[in-house]
């Protein structure tokens, strides 16, 4: 194996981080897409707006704000210190909360495309056929908009793999606990051990490239989410 | 009520209905409308583009969420000012016009989206409807087919016999053929017309086609600009011309009619009205058969004296009732009584002047071409 033990234990952490904070956005952002894709209120534009900031954000803007909030003397850091969960800088769940906003757009979007192609006629037919509220988003939303989720789960996913300036940031560089595959190269770099580094830089590049293939054959597959003519 | 007690119709006076008022501001127009439809047979909501119609059936359905009104269908109050069900918690049927299929599932799976949340799926009598209705619709052999590669008109039946599977307390349908071409149209007719007198399900069916509202409505509720200006049993509704319809070149009456006798040889059809005989090509209906026939204004001349010598088969002897000028100046529309029935006739304003027709006089009437639609 070319790959050392903490080579290993970035990878692992690394694809736990995604994981979780994938199956988070999924939750958190799922609503997030389905406010933005219906509502008519003005809120629509900033929302969507501070949504989408993280994608034009530097990352070490976002690490360093979340930093603040979240240390001793920020607004988060001090309910956590009272709620008695101490600090979250440089901890796997700091990090999570950090992915969460950095991952957010690549997931509140795809999302809120679908939901926007699908429009309001499959939720009519439905309730016409007896269908409330919930059922209808659960039968005929959710997998009308299957494409747009498995996108957003991908996207997801491969953005927080790829994360590097907030963790920095937030999370430093403590084995097991915050440091992850981007900054692993990053030591070994600047260790000058470049096997290492191409090992993993490798890796990084043929696990990107095989995301964004199955990004582009699920949605060329099903072109433009198959909403679109007469049929819902 | 003379004419439709002697087809053996009930009185619709005395029937059971169903009262509908709703009110809605829209940005190009205020619908209001406030009407009582029977509870059986095909209503017809007719008017043109953006007159409203749809958007009053999206009130039925609760559809519309800014609607105000009360809606009281087979003794349940639908809407009132205390109560406003929700659409999932109606008993409707809606065909859209575009067949809204889910794509997502397949045409078996749509035909029992409805039924599974109903619960109805598990009564005793359901497979056998379910059967009954794959096959009036002629849709048994698509059960397990993607909605996507389903035609036109297939799409159509199958979203229509999801409606009908829920046994709905009504029916509605927003101009379930206008998405079909003419050929599509032809062939999803006759469904209909067989779904009609198979199930006593009130229906409520919106288009702007004279043609499709003469083969199936009953009754007619005509809307323009959001407020109803004509509400009537069909043959009635169809026969004024003190309202301004805009049917043009189809302007028209629609006769009950049944079939006296087949002339082989000519292959023409006899049929008796309330008014007298006619002679229309014949259209497969056996003697005795309860027909329609259609017979639009711009076919129909008047004559001072009966003309014996010209091509013209059905002559008939009637009373000028109203006259009114037509869209175009040059025209004028004359409805002439005949016995119990009435015909319109559409002639020059010239003609009429020549003919000096005033109210009240004995005229005769030349019926060029008649159609039997059913």
């Amino acid at each position: 194996m070319f790959l050392s033990d903490s080579d290993l234990a970035a990878i692992v952490l690394t694809i736990k981080l995604a994981t979780v904070v994938t199956v988070l956005l999924i939750l958190i952002g799922t609503p997030i897409a389905w406010w933005l894709a219906r509502t008519k209120s003005w809120l629509k534009g900033p929302v969507g707006a501070l949504v989408a900031l993280p994608l034009v954000l530097p990352p070490t803007v976002l690490g360093f704000y979340l930093l603040i909030a979240m240390g001793p003397n920020g607004p988060v850091g001090s309910l956590t210190q009272s709620l008695g969960l101490g600090l979250l800088p440089f901890t796997f769940a700091g990090l999570v909360i950090a992915s969460l906003f950095y991952s957010l757009p690549f997931v509140v979007q795809p999302i809120q495309n679908a939901f926007e192609s699908i429009g309001d006629q499959p939720l009519e037919v439905a309730a016409t056929l007896g269908a409330g509220p919930w059922d209808r988003f659960f039968s005929v939303v959710v997998p009308l908009a299957k494409p747009g989720f498995i996108a957003a789960a991908i996207l997801g996913f491969a953005h927080t793999v790829g994360e590097f300036g907030v963790v920095l940031m937030i999370g430093g560089n403590i084995p097991d606990e915050t440091r992850v595959v981007s900054v692993q190269i990053y030591d070994h770099v600047e260790a000058l051990q470049y096997t290492q580094a191409h090992w993993l830089s490798g890796a990084m590049v043929l696990f990107s490239f095989l995301v964004l293939l199955i990004v582009y054959s699920v949605n060329g597959r099903r072109s433009a989410f198959r909403f679109g003519g007469s049929d819902v | 009520m003379g004419v439709v007690l002697l087809l053996g119709l009930v009185d619709p006076m005395s029937e059971k209905t169903i009262d509908l008022r709703f009110n809605l501001p829209r940005h190009s127009f205020d619908l209001y409308v406030d009407i009582s439809i029977p509870s059986t047979g095909v209503t017809a909501i007719f008017g043109q583009s953006g007159c409203g119609k749809t958007t009053f059936l999206r009130c039925v359905a609760g559809l519309e969420k800014d609607a105000v009104g009360s809606l009281n269908i087979a003794g349940q109050q639908w809407q009132s000012d205390t109560v406003n069900l929700p659409t999932h918690k109606r008993s409707i049927g809606y065909v859209f016009q575009e067949s809204a299929l889910f794509s997502h599932l397949s045409v078996k799976a749509n035909l029992e989206f409805g039924v599974k949340r109903a619960g109805t799926n598990r009564n005793s009598d359901y497979s056998q409807r379910f059967d009954q209705i794959a096959s009036m619709l002629h849709i048994s052999h698509l059960l397990e087919r993607d909605p996507l590669s389903l035609s036109g008109g297939e799409k159509q039946r199958v979203a229509i016999a999801r409606a009908l599977l829920l046994n709905p307390d009504i029916l509605l349908m927003d101009e379930p053929l206008s998405s079909l071409d003419e050929a599509r149209k032809q062939e999803v007719l006759p469904y209909l017309e067989e779904l009609k007198s198979t199930f006593a399900t009130p229906i409520l069916y919106v288009s702007h086609s004279p043609n499709e509202i003469a083969r199936l409505a009953d009754h007619m509720v005509v809307l323009e600009n959001g407020k109803v200006v004509a509400d009537g049993p069909l043959v009635e509704t169809l026969s004024r011309i003190d309202f301004p319809v805009q049917l043009g070149e189809d302007a028209g009456v629609v006769l009950e009619a049944a079939v006296l006798e087949i002339n082989a040889e000519w292959h023409l059809a006899k049929v008796q009205f309330a008014g007298g005989e006619l002679w229309v090509r014949d259209g497969g209906f056996p003697v005795g058969a309860q027909v329609r026939v259609r017979i639009l204004a711009r076919d129909v001349s008047l004559a001072n004296s009966h003309h014996i010598d010209s091509s013209i088969v059905n002559i008939l002897h009637g009373k000028v009732e109203v006259i009114e000028n037509d869209a175009h100046p040059a025209m004028a529309l004359i409805k002439v009584r005949v016995q119990e029935s009435a015909l319109i006739a559409r002639i020059t304003r010239r003609s009429a002047n020549y003919l000096d027709l005033k109210i009240g006089d004995a005229i005769w009437v030349q019926v060029k071409s008649a159609a039997l639609i059913r």
